[in-house]
């Protein structure tokens, strides 16, 4: 693995902590989302949005920006506190999110706050459309990359499995999708709802280069996304292995977190765990 | 039961050269399909732009994703395939991925209707009208014959937003002339008349021509209406036919729930009620045979309409 800068990774670090705590805020103003798929992204998020992705808020719109689609439409808290933080929109509107009135619906809507690329929120339609986006680059010589982020729970659909099949034999390798391994879905563990084992071999076999990593260690993140973009000739798929409400002691693999927000009480708890400042 | 011998033409050997036709004019124009490339001649294109047309297998959700995602960074990006597999197996993806981003994805379809003929119910869309303009942001198109059905891509590709457009599997009879023109949203009058309207789309504009022809014998002066774009609605058009005649005839290759004639009901109904029969695919299934015998037998027939059009004629009156 190549040697990252301490500095570095201690302010990526940092920013996930900052990014997790609004995430808390938010769907606590809110009364409802999904803070648990939220924080099992967040650090995944962080990499993309604080060193990988070159967008740029003063020009959202820019043909050659990479492209970022949340699959997982569910974790649109994680995707607002993140472009917030890069500046695609201000951080006090984040405690609108789901509110009458707001840009921040409850799953992503293009078009709302620019540097959202998709519409997402029904399960498995993410891929597809990075697919398009990445022929699009190909076919326009724009030097973009796309990523996408699935849940593991969208291994379910047979729409993401359409897609896994194209971009190999389209040999996209400006195409990279990131698969939240958080273990759990709505229902329970996915091995108990619908087995996925064994996933990294599944997408080999449909011949995506695929990485291993766990999604909450920075440098494992970094250097899977750059061995993603040294792979040629075909798209890579980076199973992070994540947990679930990662980084509040009560929330980690807690089902009950997918889809309800923390009480006034928990929120606390969270906030001081995560270092919120005094 | 008239003397008109139609010429009849492919509305897919048109459709595919109008595809080519606009892929030469604008390089930003992408196809993408599911298998039916020859059937739907987007092949045309293909060959000259090969790197311009994507099959992506027996995969329609996967299509119309790729499709969302190629118009999302600023490409015009046709769909194409069978209207079954086009609206009903895809719906969802039409749903969230084109039309809520209201992104500039064109879906084309063939083998709409019942006269898809032998192959039977599972091919046989008689419900994608209604799919189709269910959907906010979508316009709906349903050509008369081969040289519209042309006229209709050009309109779609400068459409800003989400099109859809069904047509048929055989030929069919050629309505409209060289000189006709289609904008989105416009109908055309095909005949003029004052005793009854005769409101039709796709095929069945050239049966509304046959009825009109058989209605003069009977002393009954019908206007014929080519009602090819859905949604947007020509309202002014509906109203004026309401206006002028007091009774409607809409005639339609689709379930007579929810179509064509639905929409033209809602508008009569909220600005000007006059009677009015309706003329489609009854509420059920069709079966394999060919597509005259199945026209016969459900009814979409000039024959029904000339009946249908002495029927809303008797309840106005006067």
């Amino acid at each position: 693995m190549q040697d990252y800068d301490p500095k570095l990774i201690a302010s990526l670090e940092e920013k996930a902590r900052l990014l997790r705590r609004h995430v808390l805020k938010m769907t606590h103003a809110a009364k409802s989302g999904h803070p648990g798929g939220s924080l099992s992204c967040t650090d995944i998020i962080t990499a993309l949005y604080f060193h990988t992705l070159n967008v740029d808020p003063q020009k959202p719109d820019w043909p050659q920006r990479d492209r970022f689609v949340l699959s997982k439409g569910h974790a649109a808290p994680i995707l607002y506190a993140a472009l917030a933080e890069k500046g695609f929109l201000p951080v006090e509107e984040l405690m609108t999110l789901r509110k009458f009135g707001s840009r921040l619906q409850g799953h992503p809507e293009r078009g709302t706050v620019p540097g959202i690329e998709a519409c997402a929120g029904a399960e498995g339609q993410g891929l597809s459309f990075g697919i398009g986006m990445a022929l699009a680059a190909r076919l326009d010589k724009s030097p973009t990359r796309v990523y996408v982020l699935l849940g593991d729970g969208e291994n379910d659909v047979g729409q993401t499995w359409e897609a896994a099949m194209a971009a190999p034999h389209l040999r996209l390798d400006n195409l990279t999708a990131i698969i939240d391994r958080n273990g759990l879905q709505q229902e329970g563990p996915t091995e108990k709802i619908m087995s996925l084992e064994p996933l990294a071999e599944k997408w080999m076999a449909f011949k995506w280069h695929a990485i291993g990593i766990d999604g909450h260690d920075m440098r494992q993140i970094l250097s899977a996304l750059d061995e993603a973009k040294a792979t040629k000739g075909r798209p890579t798929a980076i199973i992070a292995r994540t947990v679930k409400g990662k980084g509040v002691s009560f929330m980690e693999n807690v089902v009950k977190f997918h889809g309800s927000a923390p009480t006034d009480e928990e929120l606390k708890r969270a906030l001081a765990e995560l270092g919120e400042p005094a | 039961m008239t003397g008109i011998v139609w010429k009849t033409e492919s509305q897919r050997d048109y459709f595919g050269k109008a595809v080519l036709e606009l892929g030469r004019a604008n390089p930003g124009v992408v196809v993408v399909g599911a298998d039916t490339t020859e059937s739907l001649k987007t092949s045309m294109f293909g060959k000259e732009f090969p790197d311009r047309l994507f099959n992506i297998g027996i995969a329609e959700q996967n299509m119309i994703g790729i499709a969302a995602g190629l118009a999302s960074s600023g490409k015009i990006a046709i769909a194409a395939t069978y209207a079954v597999f086009g609206t009903a197996q895809v719906y969802n993806v039409i749903r969230q991925s084109v039309a809520y981003p209201r992104l500039n994805v064109k879906i084309f379809c063939s083998h709409a209707g019942t006269s898809v003929g032998p192959d039977g119910a599972t091919h046989q869309m008689n419900e994608d009208i209604a799919l189709m303009r269910g959907l906010p942001n979508m316009a709906v198109m349903v050509p008369c014959d081969a040289p519209e059905t042309a006229r209709t891509v050009l309109a779609a590709a400068d459409w800003e937003g989400p099109t859809y457009c069904r047509f048929a599997r055989s030929n069919v009879p050629t309505v409209t002339s060289t000189e006709d023109s289609f904008t989105i949203g416009k109908a055309t009058t095909i005949r003029d008349g004052s005793d009854v309207a005769l409101i039709g789309c796709g095929i069945m504009v050239a049966k509304c021509v046959e009825a009109a022809e058989s209605l003069d014998a009977e002393g009954i002066d019908a206007r014929v209406l080519n009602m090819s774009t859905v949604k947007p609605l020509d309202i002014d058009v509906i109203r004026k036919a309401a206006k002028d005649t007091g009774a409607i005839v809409t005639a339609e290759e689709h379930s007579v729930l929810h179509g064509m004639g639905s929409a033209v009901a809602v508008e009569v109904a909220r600005t000007r009620p006059v009677p009015m029969e309706f003329v489609g695919m009854p509420d059920r299934f069709g079966e394999s045979g060919d597509a005259d015998s199945l026209l016969q037998k459900y009814g979409m027939t000039a024959a029904k309409i000339a009946e249908a059009a002495m029927k809303v004629v008797k309840s106005r009156g006067g």
